[in-house]
């Protein structure tokens, strides 16, 4: 067997696939749970939330019976609350910071409350925000993702115009397509966007690539301001030999198909080599193994101290099954017949710290070789370098290089995401969308 | 291992726990249930002409996801046929006679019907009598309950009737819905009574459905006011007992103790201030009998650590050092000390200081975790820091007197100390 689709029923592919943190079921358990905060004062929880959730202020909320309330603070800092609940890696943010830790207690579920304090909100487009009246200004953003669609609503709230601009046909950015089927769905993201363009004045309009269908020019020309939230695309490459074997693919290209076709359609190896330790590799791994996969080796140059995952998506990881090798670094794919045979690593070990700080991985003469038919590549994806080349924006090796304020180096054009910080979090990325929003709108108001 | 029986005024318990008067003893089957769990003793349900209950009749407080806090209900006395009563009464004397059967009445306002009713209930052999002076709803309208315990010149006289006839103690329970327990209380004494029990329910409105507007408990629509128990009440209690034990009158009899408790610790306490055995409902009504269990571990336990033999060793303990106002000394200081060990940096100390209090904490800043320090110039020693703080001796306050000698309010006056300059 090598690499196959339909490798299980429609009911494995259900429990595979099933929600990773179900959510409360019951409101006698949030209540519980939202009883146990003790509702601090300058809580270490908000300031470990990129975009500053008050989360003891939302907990209080649901204890006090007024839901719509809660919905309203998550959703006033954070409009993809209820996608952040579901992907967020809580463990290094909000709840890594819960006090409660420092008792050596469990800390409180804040993921899992803000959920239920998002769900209803979300499901059934609650009204929680008016347009301020129109100004008669007009942005243009470019990519539906979490950074252009946290931009767009905020600016949208303050009664200017915006035209959306997204490449694919859903919006979401990697939301909808890089992150695990079993922490957030297709149907979610969609019903997330669907709730925040609710709001009004934002005219979302997919098929539209920058470079392409619109040009960066034309926006200028066209509206007041133009905000880029273009993501990262390209996937890293190994440069390694038998890169180009059928059976090597890219994790998100991966992620992405399992989204777009279906479970069942989505093909996976029967031994699989996913190369790379952070997010993205997990969730490629994890799923993997949920497809059917028989064997997941996962390969890591470094240790697992220097893991870029969590400790928590680790261990998804494992008790899914995965092998993990750490200290092997790829040096060639094998192939047989134009598709992949095995897997070549160099064995490594630690040597002195390089300028990521993490110790550097170092040869130690010995080959191992993993036998598998699909090698998935993720080793982080490159920014869109020719398109920021190509509209001259400052940048660095394809990274658009902006302000303090978000403003690139073109007067009235802004950027914020993955495109400007390399690739972080989905928080990361509203933050920045909101930050954004409040700059274009001082640069509007001083037009 | 300690000696927990009582005897109040002649009456006998393995331990001092009875189940005050109220529906966990209106019937035979509960009263039987409660005495094979290990209940000392029960107070009967209150007798007197038989009433029609209305439906709905309790209803609740509950506060931060903690249910039934407080309990507040609009039952009348015994609804069932008094022979029915008087014959499971005789039938549990029988099968407990190790236990305390006291019997609660409340009668017509009438001589006769007070004499009529106490002959009945002699009758069955029941061990002491407890007068409902408290009751405050329903019975008051028709000139019973507390309508009687408020008014201390008509307390008296019913007492005065009743001694007459009874040959059993007599405990008269008092109402809390007076600015103070003691007129009715010294009256009574005077007029003969035996013993006291005090707390009856506090008039009150538990809440109001957000929905109809109807405040509950719900009945067709209307609401009346209720009596309120259960935890939230304790203090109030506690403060009526401690006023009941300072009095020279009323603190020559035994009082029994009633008022939200629900552990050993609220048993001991009530004690402390005076009383000699205590009852309990609402805890029973939430939990059912088996908390005497613990009710009489705890107890015990605390008694060997404490090395008391019996509970007369520590009754009434705490009453002297319930003092007046005048007489603190106001050269007591003590200052809040944080430990950084075990702070968890919530920060609910320095919003409480700085809002609420002397603003004698400081914050540095820290992400995610800021500091916190005492001021300890500015601190009052308030106490509202190591109230608030949700860890175990991480705040705790260190004394440091201003200096060594007692001052008290009137000396200071007369000294011409110095007040605050600020």
């Amino acid at each position: 067997m090598s690499i196959a689709s339909n490798r299980l029923t429609e009911k494995e592919y259900a429990d595979n696939f099933s929600d990773i943190r179900p959510p409360f079921h019951e409101e006698e358990a949030a209540l519980v749970e939202a009883n146990r905060c003790i509702f601090c004062y300058d809580a270490p929880c908000t300031k470990s939330c990129p975009t500053g959730i008050n989360v003891p202020k939302f907990i209080k909320q649901i204890t006090s019976g007024n839901i719509r309330g809660s919905a309203h603070t998550i959703f006033v800092s954070n409009i993809f609350g209820g996608g952040c609940a579901r992907v967020c890696p809580v463990e290094k943010l909000c709840e890594g910071a819960c006090v409660y830790n420092l008792l050596h207690e469990k800390p409180i579920e804040i993921a899992k409350l803000q959920r239920y304090a998002t769900e209803d909100a979300i499901q059934e487009k609650w009204k929680l925000f008016d347009r301020k009246p129109s100004t008669g200004k007009k942005v243009a953003i470019v990519g539906a993702g979490p950074a252009g669609l946290s931009c767009a609503h905020v600016l949208s709230r303050e009664g200017i115009d915006v035209n959306l601009y997204e490449k694919e046909s859903k919006g979401g950015g990697l939301m909808t397509f890089g992150i695990a089927a079993y922490k957030v769905t297709p149907e979610f993201c969609q019903e997330e966007i669907d709730f925040i363009t609710s709001l009004g004045g934002i005219q979302l309009q997919y098929g539209h690539t920058l470079g392409q269908d619109v040009t960066l020019e034309d926006l200028r020309k066209n509206f007041d301001a133009v905000y880029l939230g273009i993501g990262v695309g390209v996937p890293n490459r190994l440069n390694i030999p038998g890169e180009e074997l059928e059976g090597v693919v890219d994790a998100i290209d991966f992620i992405y198909d399992i989204r777009d076709k279906g479970y069942p359609q989505a093909a996976v190896g029967d031994r699989v080599a996913v190369i790379g330790m952070g997010m993205t590799a997990i969730d490629a791994a994890t799923q993997a193994k949920r497809l059917g996969a028989r064997e997941v080796t996962m390969v890591y140059r470094r240790s697992e101290a220097e893991k870029n995952c969590t400790q928590a998506e680790l261990d998804i990881a494992m008790l899914d099954g995965c092998i993990m090798q750490w200290l092997a670094s790829p040096v060639a794919i094998a192939g047989e017949n134009g598709k992949v045979k095995a897997l070549v690593c160099d064995a490594m070990k630690l040597g002195v710290p390089d300028f990521s700080g993490k110790p550097q991985p170092v040869r130690t003469g010995d080959t191992l070789t993993i036998e598998v038919d699909m090698v998935i590549k993720a080793t982080g994806q490159q920014p869109f370098e020719k398109l920021v080349f190509d509209n001259n924006l400052n940048n660095t090796h394809g990274r658009i290089i902006t302000a303090r304020n978000s403003e690139t180096s073109i007067k009235g054009v802004f950027a914020g995401g993955d495109c400007v910080n390399g690739g972080k979090e989905v928080v990361d990325a509203v933050q920045a969308g909101k930050d954004a929003a409040a700059a274009i709108i001082e640069y509007l108001e001083n037009l | 291992m300690a000696d927990i029986s009582a005897n109040f005024l002649g009456i006998k318990s393995p331990n001092p726990y009875w189940l005050a008067s109220a529906p966990p003893t209106d019937k035979a089957y509960n009263v039987l249930r409660a005495l094979e769990a290990g209940w000392g003793g029960v107070v009967w349900k209150t007798l007197g002409t038989q009433v029609k209950n209305v439906s709905s009749r309790y209803s609740a407080v509950n506060f931060n996801g903690t249910r039934v806090m407080g309990f507040n209900n609009i039952e009348l006395i015994s609804d069932r046929p008094m022979d029915i009563n008087l014959k499971e009464i005789k039938e549990v004397l029988k099968e407990f006679p190790d236990r305390a059967m006291v019997v609660s009445l409340m009668a017509d306002n009438t001589k006769e019907s007070w004499r009529e009713l106490i002959k009945q209930v002699e009758d069955t052999g029941a061990h002491g009598l407890e007068l409902n002076f408290g009751c405050p709803h329903g019975m008051t309208e028709r000139g019973m309950g507390a309508a009687v315990g408020q008014d201390p010149e008509i307390a008296k006289m019913v007492v005065e009737w009743v001694m007459e006839t009874a040959s059993i103690p007599v405990i008269t329970k008092l109402t809390p819905n007076v600015h103070s327990v003691v007129p009715t209380g010294k009256a009574v004494v005077e007029a003969g009574t035996n013993g006291l029990s005090l707390i009856n329910t506090i008039q009150s409105v538990t809440g109001i459905d957000l929905d109809t507007f109807v405040p509950n408990p719900f009945v067709a629509g209307k609401s009346v006011f209720g009596g309120y128990c259960g935890p939230a009440v304790k203090p109030i209690a506690l403060k009526f007992l401690a006023t009941i034990s300072q009095d020279p009158t009323t603190r020559k009899v035994p009082v029994s103790g009633i008022g939200g408790i629900s552990t050993w610790k609220d048993a001991v306490e009530f004690m402390l201030l005076g009383a000699s055995n205590v009852q309990v409902c609402t805890a029973a009504m939430k939990y059912g009998f088996r908390i005497i269990e613990d009710l009489c571990e705890g107890l015990s336990n605390w008694m060997d650590e404490k090395k008391f033999q019996t509970i007369y060793d520590f009754i009434g303990r705490s009453v002297p050092a319930l003092t007046h106002w005048e007489d603190l000394d106001i050269n007591y200081h003590h200052v809040a000390q944080i430990s950084q060990d075990k702070c968890i940096h919530c920060g609910l100390c320095y919003i409480a200081c700085e809002d609420a209090a002397h603003q004698s904490i400081s914050l540095s800043y820290g992400n995610p975790y800021n500091t916190y320090a005492i001021k300890q110039d500015e601190c009052v020693g308030c106490n509202l820091c190591q109230l608030i703080c949700p860890v175990t001796d991480c705040i705790t306050m260190v004394e440091k007197r201003v200096s060594p000698e007692y001052v008290n309010w009137k000396e200071f006056q007369e000294r011409q100390m110095p007040l605050n300059d600020h």
